[in-house]
């Protein structure tokens, strides 16, 4: 693997963005902060679920499943372990669990892959119910001396490794074997390309970062218990983001990450009675406006300014 | 249900009277709240928590507001859903904090959206009078956050106490020994069962029945049917609001044969009394209140004659009473909110419910554990320090 100039060039570019985005915390250590950790929350888990989801248009809504069996592994274990290992045990757990979860469905249409990842959450909030109950476990405290500017590092670290992984398997053969996937799977097999492996190893990587994201925010919930945890409504959050920013470019879904947790900021400060009903209106208006999300709308203006450079 | 077009007058008019006090007094006092409004907790939230905001709200604006530093002033109440979700209570305390200017900050709703909210009231210095927040881990959370306080009791008070109510009975002769318990396998069911079961053993109980459901289960007639078919003398079950509803439906329909018949979350809910009626009668739940007492038969008037709804037989009035508390110490110390909280730690306070001062914990160690209904009403009949609890009745039947 050789690096061009261009390639260079944007490496550079991209790791200072990232070193600017850890100086926030010195700026503000409240309010800007608090959106901070969100918006870098946000950016791992819609960056890395478009990741698998953007090449092979499989729908994943198992996002709130990794997530929770994330802070599960952080309230679980922070008495006895440190909390770097919690953040890599659940990575571990995360992409063994999207590996079963794989190998049961990827071979399957993706309208069947859709729904066991929808009824996942479920299924993993159920089996660790099942578990405290049969031990008598009580509810789990995360009590720690992890700040609000520690959370947000670890989540911006997250977030350039899930980049940097981004660009590497777009680069690789895996990346490659993936875009025919997305194109056309009779193709893709008839070519040579195992494809049920190649989607199973790729969707390891949403899970194992969602597990991580989840991992790491436990501490800044203090108090874990399933219906938190598990609440599904995070896992279409993700969707609609990554689908907003335009989930077929590795830099897309930040567009909508961005914006997006803007509006919600807005709408619950000056909505407070309506806050579902406004996100809810504010969702169809996008589909219907942006249906490529910006990066589509990006690519539009591009080609429309080329065509009057043509003439 | 149109608690809502209610719900936005009562903030309209809140936000009215707020504005019309701009133009009289210098300065407002800013108190932010954050709970439910949508979300699984909304149907508690909007039971328990915010019509006892809005009550208090509108009674010391109408009073002419609070007495701070010897000027008048009137309280402006900012208020965020956080639809159930603790990122989205973080998000409201934060903004409360550094955008809104909030003075103060009420409490939130819930365990999990409570201590979620901890560590901000604690690094911003609000003192969070907690309520809907009942634990076991009080030492250590207060000492984690010394911001905190709690007043709604501990898991094995509520436990403990009906274990005790039982035996009371058992040793008068009313009831024989064996029970059955069951209990809705989430976090707070879990909890109380697990309290519950070695208390019981050890007060001489013999649990002839034990099994869990998942939250959220709609068919609860096996439960029923598998406690009936043990021959219990006494039924608890350690449940949630919906649970509490279906059971207490399931034990109509099969005609449970007990002399005790308990269910935890939401018995005191005046929708409970509604729906049930008169087979409410002398079913025990989680909580209560002296029913009795001039301060609270004055807050219930109050509260449905400006909410047009009726407070629960429990937290309602706890909700209340610590928002009296954040009163007296504001009126006593003023604006500064280290003061406040260290006013909290030192004093005691006369509330609706009684006196109340924090012990060495933060805690509250007055308050009720176990009610009953009794002709309509549900009426404490065990408590930790209080007075005023009556006397158990024996459940007679399902008529």
């Amino acid at each position: 693997m050789s690096l061009t100039g261009p390639d260079i060039r944007n490496l550079c570019l991209a790791a200072l963005a990232f070193a600017i985005c850890a100086l926030l915390p010195f700026g503000d250590d409240g309010y800007w902060l608090g959106l901070g950790v969100t918006i870098a929350m946000f950016t791992a888990l819609a960056t890395s679920w478009a990741l698998f989801s953007g090449p092979t248009h499989y729908i994943s809504l198992a996002t709130a499943a990794f997530f929770g069996l994330g802070t599960y592994v952080t309230g679980l274990g922070i008495d006895t372990l440190p909390f770097w290992s919690l953040v890599g045990i659940a990575g571990v757990t995360g992409a063994v669990l999207a590996a079963l979860v794989g190998l049961a469905t990827l071979r399957l249409s993706g309208v069947y892959f859709v729904i066991f990842t929808l009824g996942l959450a479920e299924l993993v909030r159920q089996v660790i119910t099942w578990v405290q109950n049969n031990s008598g476990q009580k509810g789990l405290y995360v009590l720690t001396d992890l700040d609000e500017a520690g959370i947000y590092w670890w989540l911006l670290g997250l977030a350039a490794v899930v980049f940097l992984a981004g660009w590497l398997i777009g680069r690789s053969r895996l990346g490659f074997a993936l875009r025919i996937i997305g194109d056309d799977e009779t193709v893709a097999a008839h070519s040579g390309i195992n494809t049920a492996r190649a989607k199973v190893l790729l969707f390891m990587v949403p899970g194992a970062v969602a597990a991580m994201t989840g991992a790491i925010l436990a501490p800044r919930y203090v108090y874990i218990e399933p219906s938190l945890a598990f609440a599904p409504i995070l896992s279409f959050q993700v969707v609609i983001m990554a689908l907003l920013g335009g989930a077929s470019r590795l830099w897309g879904p930040v567009l909508g990450v961005i914006p997006f947790t803007f509006l919600l900021e807005a709408v619950s400060s000056n909505f407070p009675n309506q806050t579902t009903l406004v996100i809810g209106v504010a969702f169809l208006v996008i589909v219907y406006l942006l249906p490529g999300g910006f990066v589509g709308l990006l690519d539009r203006i591009k080609r429309r300014i080329t065509a009057r450079g043509a003439l | 249900m149109n608690r809502r077009p209610f719900l936005k007058l009562v903030s309209a008019l809140t936000i009215a009277s707020a504005l019309a006090a701009t133009a009289t007094t210098a300065e407002t006092i800013r108190i932010g709240a954050v709970a439910p409004k949508t979300g699984p907790l909304a149907g508690g939230a909007t039971v328990t928590q915010w019509p006892s905001i809005y009550l208090w709200v509108d009674q010391v604006n109408a009073a002419g507001g609070l007495t701070v530093d010897g000027e008048q002033m009137m309280i402006e109440l900012i208020e965020y859903d956080d639809q159930t979700n603790p990122g989205e209570t973080i998000k409201a305390v934060q903004r409360l904090a550094t955008q809104d200017d909030a003075h103060f900050i009420i409490a939130p709703y819930g365990t999990g959206l409570n201590l979620a909210a901890a560590p901000l009231f604690d690094r911003y210095g609000y003192p969070q009078i907690a309520v809907s927040a009942i634990t076991d881990q009080q030492p250590e959370l207060s000492a984690q956050f010394p911001n905190m306080f709690f007043t709604l009791g501990t898991t094995t008070a509520l436990a403990a106490d009906v274990v005790k109510v039982l035996s009371d009975m058992r040793d008068a002769g009313q009831l024989g020994d064996n029970v059955a318990m069951v209990n809705v396998a989430d976090a707070f069911g879990i909890e109380l069962a697990t309290a519950a079961r070695p208390l019981f053993e050890e007060a001489g109980f013999n649990i002839v029945y034990e099994t869990s459901y998942p939250l959220g289960t709609q068919d609860l007639s096996p439960v029923i049917k598998g406690a009936a078919a043990a021959e219990p003398d006494a039924f608890v079950a350690w449940s949630y609001p919906p649970d509490t509803f279906g059971l207490t439906e399931q034990a109509m329909i099969e005609n449970l044969d007990v002399k005790a018949f308990y269910t935890a979350v939401a018995t005191p809910f005046p929708g409970y009394g509604a729906r049930f009626g008169a087979a409410a009668e002398g079913v025990l739940g989680a909580g209560g209140v002296n029913t009795e007492s001039p301060a609270f038969m004055e807050y219930a008037a109050a509260h449905e004659a400006v909410t047009g709804e009726k407070p629960d037989y429990w937290a309602s009035a706890t909700t209340y009473a610590s928002l009296e508390i954040l009163a007296q110490a504001i009126e006593a110390v003023g604006l500064d909110r280290a003061a406040v909280t260290q006013h909290l730690r030192e004093s005691t306070y006369e509330t609706i419910l009684g006196p109340i001062s924090f012990d060495e914990n933060n805690s509250n160690p007055d308050f009720w554990t176990v009610g009953q209904w009794q002709g309509g009403v549900f009426k404490g009949v065990a408590s930790r320090g209080r007075d005023g609890a009556v006397p158990v009745i024996l459940k007679d039947g399902w008529e």
